[in-house]
This record gives structure tokens, C-alpha cells and sequence, in this order.
């Protein structure tokens, strides 16, 4: 899957991603259809089932509306089952795994260019959410999450606003969506999910999380994860009661103790903000990936140095990894490359 | 022509753990909206109502007296239009009105005439249900785009005919008309009035004291002209080597349809439902399935509610039944508070008339066990009216536990009166929490 403005070979080379129309060197907007000719954008798109024109996957047999098969009513892909995404200055994919019915993670990319046209990236946004599986609809608490805070975190980067001021307000538009998909009947199991956010803006990142998703900086001086779960066994691990292999060992060491969602109460977003040096990337990613890969150093040696021109591989490349050890769980793999700008600082 | 919308909601948990091969839902369907309501007497109604006039109707004698009254209220109760006989049953059955055969509409003339004829109804003979069916189901005939429904009042056991002849004619009758039945007094027979309900799709209850059968045939006729449509079925379509272990009514009471099951085709097949007014009825479907592999999903049925007819099959509402292995307990050991709810009054039901028929045969310890459990399944679920009627038969202990002592003199009205309605259902409590 490519992004969907990607513009076909055959158009101009000017023209407008939204409406094909050509666009003058400079133009802001499309004259024609309105549409950011300097925003490219990327997601977790919506569950939609697109039956396949052979039938079913199992048995070929004919599709019905709501996307089973009419013979053995076999639940047939989702176009979520798998996302990626390849834009210019970030790199995502999004995967069902091996064990989960549906792919309950989401991203959302937002990528400004350089007014000045020289094609280079400008401000980077990158949002990963994971659905609790054990809440209702949770790939639509982490879709929504995503969306909402990948667009205040645009707008906040336009605005040329306090980054970290707007990365709290990025996690509170994230938690009022998931809130309003609990509806009325009470919060038994009211739509939840994790939320790592990262916005690369000069030669900072601003990092804020809920959950246990994480972002990581792969590359120099020091690889390292810029997150600290809001998990059993960090808690355990943060208050001395037991060292990592303990904690990650205990059962409940990926219980949430902070979530988006109607029961999560209060939402104390963690917000941190990152000098880099470079060159590198930065990762964001579920915990379908870290749960195989948690060292920042061993993410590093299979990421570096591709990531700074091939984020895309990069990202499949880890997605395929998680999957192989046994993609237990969903896995989501955002991939933010850096190079310092040398000269034009 | 419009019918009403339905609407169907199902409840369930669509997790199961690695293996897992049965899938439980509850089916609620709700069937409403203006054009039932507004519609009412767009469709066109047939209604036959049979009059127990045995001998033993004159013992004690206002038992007569009450059956005419009542059935001049059912009269009374009839829509303009509607399509009516009135039958008086004995070892024979007797058109009373109207005399030259067939049905004749109501209008205030025919109402009179048939209440005067009703009014020189005398007792004498003996009962043969069967034949009072027979003939309603002959002069139904001429009316098969109507809303057909009769009423049958008994006071008797089906002495005259044997048992397999009231069977044949209940096979004959069945998909033809819905009939509510009623027993007056204590002299008649539970399960025999509950198979002919059964059969043919009406509800079954005791009017122990005959001064309310006015009351309650007018209810039944009220509630038969609020219908709007007929022959709808419940059609499940199951994938491939799928098996329906069961499709059963719970609501508003128990009804088990499995065996009513008209195959269309490998993969689906109709169950009868009968006719609708605005009302809302839970169904209990079981499928069994090959188990596919941890995050497979798969549709394990579809319930569609069709109305079946001449012009072809029109489908009113339908809703899914899922089917996702996984290997979270979380998931795969959440107990559906909906499918627990009617799981424990199928049992309910069962127990009640176990425990019943133990004790008539004498054997009181399993009577008491039964009728414990089913004490504390009526507790536990919330059904108050049930739960009384049991405390008329045993006294209750623990009614938590289901700790009970046989009562040791029970009134044959109160031991009719808990087995006729055993399988009145309550609906799920909306959770608190």
C-alpha cells in the first residue's frame, strides 16, 4: 500500500495530489481543490472488510455484505489487518500478527514539507495507539486516539506553538475521542488504548506517552527508549521491589496501570522533550515489537544504519521480526529518520 | 403492502478459547414501529373461539355461566371486519355461530346474533379436542391471507379421542393458526393443554376461578387483534458442516423449536415464529462448529426473521452470530450475562416440571432437589413471579441455596398454577453496575 498522495507517473510533476490539477512552484494550496500541497499524511485506515473478486480466502466461495463467506463463513482480511505506510520523512507498518482476530493498533502520520520548497521534511508527527483488547471496540479507541492527537500535534507545529504544551493537549483531544465512543450505557468495558506520541520539530523530539506503547532513539551518541511504561512491572521495577527479569517474568507485568479511555480516570499524560544530535531515527512502536526487541541498542543494529534513507524497510523489516518470534500480538512499527541538517543551522 | 420493521440484537460472547466447538447467543427480536402500530387494521384477522361445553361444565355450574360471558367479551373484543366463528365443544365439535358454516365478519349485527346464540349454550357430552380443532382449522380455511388465531377454553382431560388423534390433527393444524389455550378448574390436563400451545404456537395458562375469564378473553382477543403479521419464521443459516444443537423461545417464555426446524437447505433452515404484534421476544440459539485456529473469526449464523408468503420471502431483520478463538481467558471466559440469564430459566422451567412430576409420583426427594433448584434459579435470576408460585408448593429455607421442605398439603390450583406457567421467563436485569 502507498500513501494515497503519491502522485501517478503520468501526471504532471506539479500536480495537485488531491485533484490532479497543476500547481504553480511555491503554491501553499491547490488554486483548485484547497488541498496542503506541502502536508502529507498517513494512517490506520477504517476496518472496512474489500472482499477479494476470487471469493473466499479459505474456500472460494462468494462474500456476503458483512464480509463472511456464504459457505464457510469464514471472516474474510481486513484492509486494517495490514497497514503501511511510505511517505517522505517517515515510514510506518501495522500488523494483525499471528493471534489476534484484528489489528486493534493504529497510527497516524502527519508530515509537513519545507516551505521553501527544497522537498525535505519539515515537522514530522507520529502517533501509535494499541487498543485493550479487553475493552469494547478497541481498534476504534486506537484509531480514533490517534487521529485526534496526530491532528492537534499538526496544528501545534503549524502554529509554531510550545511543543510540549501541545503534546498534553494532543493526549487530552486522544482521550476525549476514545471517552465519546463509550456512549451511554455505562462504562463496564468502556473503549481503552495505550498512546505514544512523537513530533520531531528542528533538532528536538517531543515525546508524550499513556500506556505502554513506546519511542525509542536509535543512533548517536546513545541509543535509548525515550518512554517509561506506565506498566506493572516498571511500577515494580521503578520502586526497587524487583529487578527487570523479575518483573517482566511476573504475569502481570504488562497490566496497564494508565490508559486512554471513559474508565481510565484522571489522564496524566508523560511529556519529555529530546536535544538530538543524530544521525538516526527515532522508533515508535506497540508492544507487539518490544515485547521481542525491548533493547534499544539491539533495535538500533538491525535499524542503522538503513533507517536514514530506507525507514520504510526499516519498518517492515521489524514488523517481519516481531512476527517471526510470534506475533503474538499486534504490532505497529513507526519509523522517524534524522540526519542532522549540517550548514543550515 | 408495509410491515413492520424489526429489529434484531444479538447477545453474546463471540470469544472462544483454542478448541471451543459451541456458540451460544441470545437473539432478541424486537418487532415495531409505526407500521404495526398505525397499521393495525390494515391487516385482515380471523378468529375462532372454542367453548369447552362438556358435562363437567355445568360442575360447578357458574363455570357455564362464566365460559358464555367470556365469550361474549371476546365477541365484544373483535374488530370491525374480522372473520369470526364461535365452536362449542364436546365428544363433538358444533359450529354455534354462525349456523349456515364458515366465518362471517364482525359488525354490531353478526356480534349480537353470535352472542345470543352463545347465550343458549348448554353442557353436555364429553371432549375431544382435537375434532374442536379439526373443524376451526377447516374454517380457517377460506381465509389465508389473514391473521388467524383461535381461543380454546377447556375444563376437562380429552377423554373421547385417543391421544394419537389429537396428535395427527395437531400436526394437521400446525403453521395454520395460533391458538391460546386456557383450563378452567382444576380437572384438566397440564401437559396435553401445553402441546396443543406448543404446537401451535399460543400460550397456555389456568384460570383457576371462572369469574376471570371475562377479563382474560378479552386480554387474549385484544392482544390477537394487535398482530399485524403473520408466518414470519426465523431463518439461521450455519456455515458449512455446522450443526443447530438448538433454536428455543425464552422469551417471553420457554419454547423449544428445534425440532420445528424446515430445512431450506444444508445451510439454513426456517423456524416458525408465528405472528407478531409490537413485542419483543428472545430466542436461544446453540450452533455447533469445527473449531478454526487462535484469531480466526467466523460467522457461525445469521438469523434472519422472514416473512414467508405467496408473493415470495421478504426478510424483516436480521443480526450475526460470531464466532473469534483467541487465547485470552480474559476474553474467552466472560460469562454473557444474556445467554447465563436464559440458560438458567430453560433450567427453571425444567425443573419446575420435574420436580412436579416427581412429586406426583411419589418420589420426594427428587422432588424436593428439583423444586429446590429451581428456587434458587428463580431467586437468582430475578423472577419474582415464579418464585412465588414455588413458595405456594414448597417452603423455602435458603431460597439462595435452594433449601426446601415439600409443603405438606398443596391446593391443585397452586400445583396447575406453577406448572402451567414454569415456563414464563423474566428478561436479563439491566446490570447495575
Amino acid at each position: 500500500m502507498t500513501d494515497e498522495s503519491v502522485v501517478d507517473s503520468g501526471a504532471a510533476a506539479n500536480a495537485c495530489p488531491g485533484c490532479g490539477a497543476e500547481t504553480a512552484a511555491g503554491d501553499r494550496f491547490c488554486e483548485n481543490c484547497g488541498t496542503d500541497l506541502l502536508l502529507v499524511a498517513g494512517g490506520t485506515p477504517d476496518g472496512a472488510v474489500v472482499p477479494s473478486p476470487r471469493g473466499c480466502v479459505v474456500c472460494g466461495a462468494e462474500i456476503d455484505a458483512d464480509g463472511f463467506c456464504t459457505r464457510c463463513g469464514v471472516a474474510q482480511p481486513a484492509v486494517r489487518d495490514r497497514v503501511e505506510l511510505d511517505l517522505t520523512g517517515a515510514a510506518g507498518v501495522s500488523d494483525r500478527g499471528l493471534r489476534h482476530h484484528r489489528n486493534e493498533d493504529a497510527m497516524a502520520i502527519r508530515v509537513t514539507a519545507d516551505p521553501a520548497g527544497s522537498g525535505r521534511p519539515e515537522h514530522i508527527v507520529a502517533v501509535v495507539c494499541d487498543g485493550v483488547s479487553t475493552s469494547d471496540r478497541p481498534d476504534d479507541a486506537s484509531k480514533a486516539a490517534a487521529d485526534a492527537a496526530a491532528d492537534v500535534l499538526l496544528a501545534a507545529v503549524r502554529a509554531k506553538a510550545d511543543l510540549a504544551a501541545a503534546t498534553a493537549d494532543a493526549v487530552a483531544a486522544a482521550q476525549t475521542a476514545v471517552v465519546d465512543l463509550a456512549g451511554t450505557d455505562g462504562a463496564r468495558n468502556a473503549p481503552a488504548c495505550t498512546y505514544v506520541s512523537v513530533v520531531v520539530a528542528g533538532d528536538t523530539a517531543t515525546v508524550g506517552w499513556v500506556g505502554d506503547s513506546r519511542a525509542y532513539w536509535l543512533g548517536e551518541p546513545e541509543s535509548c527508549c525515550l518512554t517509561v511504561d506506565d506498566s506493572w512491572a516498571q511500577r515494580m521495577v521503578a520502586s526497587g521491589a524487583l529487578t527487570d527479569a523479575e518483573a517482566f517474568a511476573d504475569p502481570r507485568s504488562h497490566a496497564l496501570i494508565a490508559w486512554l479511555g471513559a474508565d481510565a480516570g484522571m489522564v496524566q499524560p508523560h511529556v519529555t522533550t529530546v536535544p538530538l544530535t543524530g544521525p538516526g531515527a527515532v522508533l515508535v512502536c506497540s508492544d507487539g515489537l518490544w515485547n521481542y526487541v525491548p533493547d534499544a541498542e539491539q533495535l538500533a543494529d538491525i535499524a542503522l544504519p538503513k533507517a536514514g534513507d530506507a525507514p520504510f524497510a526499516v519498518a517492515v523489516e521489524l514488523t517481519a521480526l516481531a512476527i517471526d518470534r510470534g506475533g503474538h500480538d499486534n504490532v505497529t512499527v513507526v519509523v522517524v529518520p534524522f540526519n542532522p541538517r549540517s550548514g543550515d543551522l | 403492502m408495509t410491515h413492520p420493521n424489526f429489529r434484531v440484537d444479538v447477545y453474546q460472547n463471540e470469544y472462544l478459547h483454542q478448541g471451543a466447538d459451541e456458540v451460544n447467543a441470545i437473539v432478541t427480536v424486537t418487532s415495531g414501529g409505526e407500521a404495526v402500530s398505525s397499521g393495525s387494521t390494515s391487516a385482515s384477522a380471523a378468529e375462532v373461539i372454542i367453548v369447552d361445553c362438556s358435562g363437567s361444565m355445568d360442575y360447578p355450574r357458574g363455570k357455564m355461566i362464566a365460559a358464555r360471558q367470556a365469550t361474549a367479551a371476546a365477541i365484544d373484543a373483535l374488530r370491525d371486519g374480522v372473520a369470526f366463528a364461535v365452536i362449542a365443544g364436546t365428544d363433538q365439535a358444533r359450529l354455534v355461530y354462525p349456523q349456515q358454516g364458515g366465518l362471517v365478519p364482525a359488525d354490531a349485527r353478526t356480534r349480537a346474533a353470535a352472542k345470543s346464540a352463545v347465550n343458549g349454550l348448554k353442557a353436555g357430552g364429553g371432549t375431544a379436542i382435537g375434532r374442536w380443532l379439526s373443524l376451526a382449522n377447516q374454517l380457517f380455511l377460506g381465509h389465508p391471507n389473514s391473521i388467524k388465531h383461535a381461543i380454546l377454553l377447556t375444563d376437562g382431560r380429552n377423554e373421547h379421542e385417543t391421544p394419537a388423534a389429537l396428535a395427527n390433527t395437531l400436526a394437521d393444524c400446525e403453521g395454520k393458526f395460533v391458538c391460546d389455550c386456557r383450563g378452567v378448574g382444576t380437572d384438566w390436563e397440564v401437559d396435553e393443554l401445553r402441546r396443543v400451545s406448543t404446537a401451535l404456537l399460543g400460550t397456555v395458562d389456568i384460570v383457576a376461578d371462572p369469574s376471570g375469564l371475562t377479563e382474560d378473553f378479552r386480554k387474549m382477543t385484544d392482544a390477537a387483534m394487535s398482530k399485524a403479521v403473520a408466518d414470519v419464521v426465523l431463518r439461521l443459516w450455519t456455515p458449512q458442516g455446522a450443526t443447530v444443537k438448538f433454536v428455543k423461545l425464552v422469551a417471553p417464555e420457554v419454547l423449544d423449536l428445534t425440532s420445528r426446524r424446515m430445512t431450506k437447505s444444508q445451510q439454513v433452515g426456517d423456524y416458525p415464529t408465528g405472528s407478531w404484534g409490537q413485542e419483543s421476544r428472545d430466542y436461544h440459539v446453540c450452533v455447533g462448529v469445527h473449531p478454526a485456529g487462535v484469531g480466526d473469526v467466523m460467522l457461525a449464523g445469521r438469523v434472519s426473521l422472514v416473512l414467508t408468503g405467496a408473493a415470495g420471502d421478504e426478510v424483516l431483520g436480521q443480526g450475526l452470530v460470531k464466532a473469534t478463538w483467541t487465547d485470552d481467558m480474559v476474553l474467552s471466559t466472560r460469562i454473557n450475562p444474556e445467554v447465563a440469564h436464559y440458560t438458567g430459566q430453560a433450567e427453571l422451567a425444567g425443573a419446575i416440571q420435574e420436580g412436579l412430576e416427581a412429586r406426583k409420583a411419589g418420589d420426594l426427594d427428587t422432588a424436593t432437589a428439583k423444586l429446590g433448584r429451581a428456587v434458587a434459579l428463580a431467586t437468582e435470576s430475578g423472577n419474582q413471579d415464579t418464585a412465588e408460585l414455588l413458595s405456594k408448593v414448597v417452603d423455602i429455607d435458603d431460597p439462595v441455596t435452594g433449601t426446601v421442605r415439600l409443603k405438606a398439603k398443596v391446593s391443585d390450583v397452586d400445583a396447575m398454577t406453577l406448572d402451567t406457567r414454569s415456563t414464563k421467563t423474566s428478561r436479563v436485569r439491566k446490570s447495575s453496575s
